[in-house]
């Protein structure tokens, strides 16, 4: 059996798990898991670069930050808000509706060749660095000014007002 | 690393777009059946970790590295979105002591 179906069939199941599990911590914990096989996802398409930064940034600070998060608000089993059921199966009637929809209009496009490595370096760092050096310096530099808004924003946001306390 | 990247010679891209779809729905009906804000915007990074692994799939299948530097910024993008939402996140618990996205039904006002 091919080693792709494996993973993706965890990657399913772990996806479920997420929007399923009661507790919000074990939801993280199940979210990690997912991630977890897309960054062998990446590996298996030799987009070497991507499964690094998947690890590190994901994993490693994404998920981190959401469980500090959690960790702040007391929150358990007992206070996590339930929805009613009919809205629940209004909801998977209407993702399965989407997916459906999808499914057919790929079924529609017939079969697609493989996914062949036609350059097998193509996701090195090597090969990318000169990619984002050249072609997209300017987006490379504005997402900096990007991440310098977001974090004035996330401090300006989470900080008390002083007049209020 | 030559035989593990053999094994996925054989898979037809179409299998990369169903799996993405999967995921993506999963995403959808997350959002759709929680109430809790914080498992929703995890559902939102499904969504996101979806579309990311179809660009990626689709870059290789081109031999175009374009795909994987947009990736790459769409990483870039969700540390940015993440830390602001969280930031948003915290700051309604200390005003309404939960993050059940109900009480903010008044935000339609």
């Amino acid at each position: 059996m091919n080693i792709f179906y494996f993973i993706a069939f965890l990657s399913v199941f772990f996806a479920i798990l997420v929007i399923t599990a009661k507790n919000p911590v074990h939801s993280i914990l199940y979210l990690i898991l997912t991630f977890f096989t897309f960054t062998i996802h990446y590996i298996l398409l030799n987009a070497q670069f991507l499964a690094i930064v998947n690890f590190i940034v994901y994993l490693g600070a994404i998920l981190v930050l959401f469980l500090y998060t959690l960790m702040l608000m007391n929150l358990n089993k007992e206070s996590e808000p339930v929805k009613a059921n009919f809205i629940k199966i209004a909801a998977v009637i209407g993702g399965g509706c989407f997916l459906v929809t999808i499914v057919a209009s790929i079924k529609a496009l017939g079969a697609s060749p493989a996914v062949i490595l036609k350059d097998p370096s193509l996701g090195l760092v090597k090969n990318l660095g000169k990619v984002l050096f050249n072609e997209y310096l300017l987006p490379f530099e504005v997402s900096s000014v990007l991440l310098l808004s977001a974090m004035v924003g996330a401090v300006l946001l989470a900080t008390k007002d002083p007049k209020t306390v | 690393m030559e035989n593990i990247t053999n094994t996925i010679q054989t898979i037809p891209l179409n299998e990369y777009i169903l799996l993405s779809a999967i995921i993506f729905s999963i995403g959808v009906v997350g959002v759709l059946i929680r109430r809790n804000a914080i498992v929703i915007f995890m559902s939102v990074e499904l969504m996101l970790n979806a579309v990311n692994l179809l660009l990626t799939a689709f870059s290789v299948y081109h031999g175009d590295a374009s795909g994987q530097v947009f990736v790459f910024f769409i990483m870039a993008l969700a540390a940015a979105e993440v830390a602001v939402g969280l930031a948003i996140i915290v700051m309604v618990y200390r005003n309404t002591n939960s993050i059940d996205i109900n009480v903010l039904n008044r935000l339609k006002w």
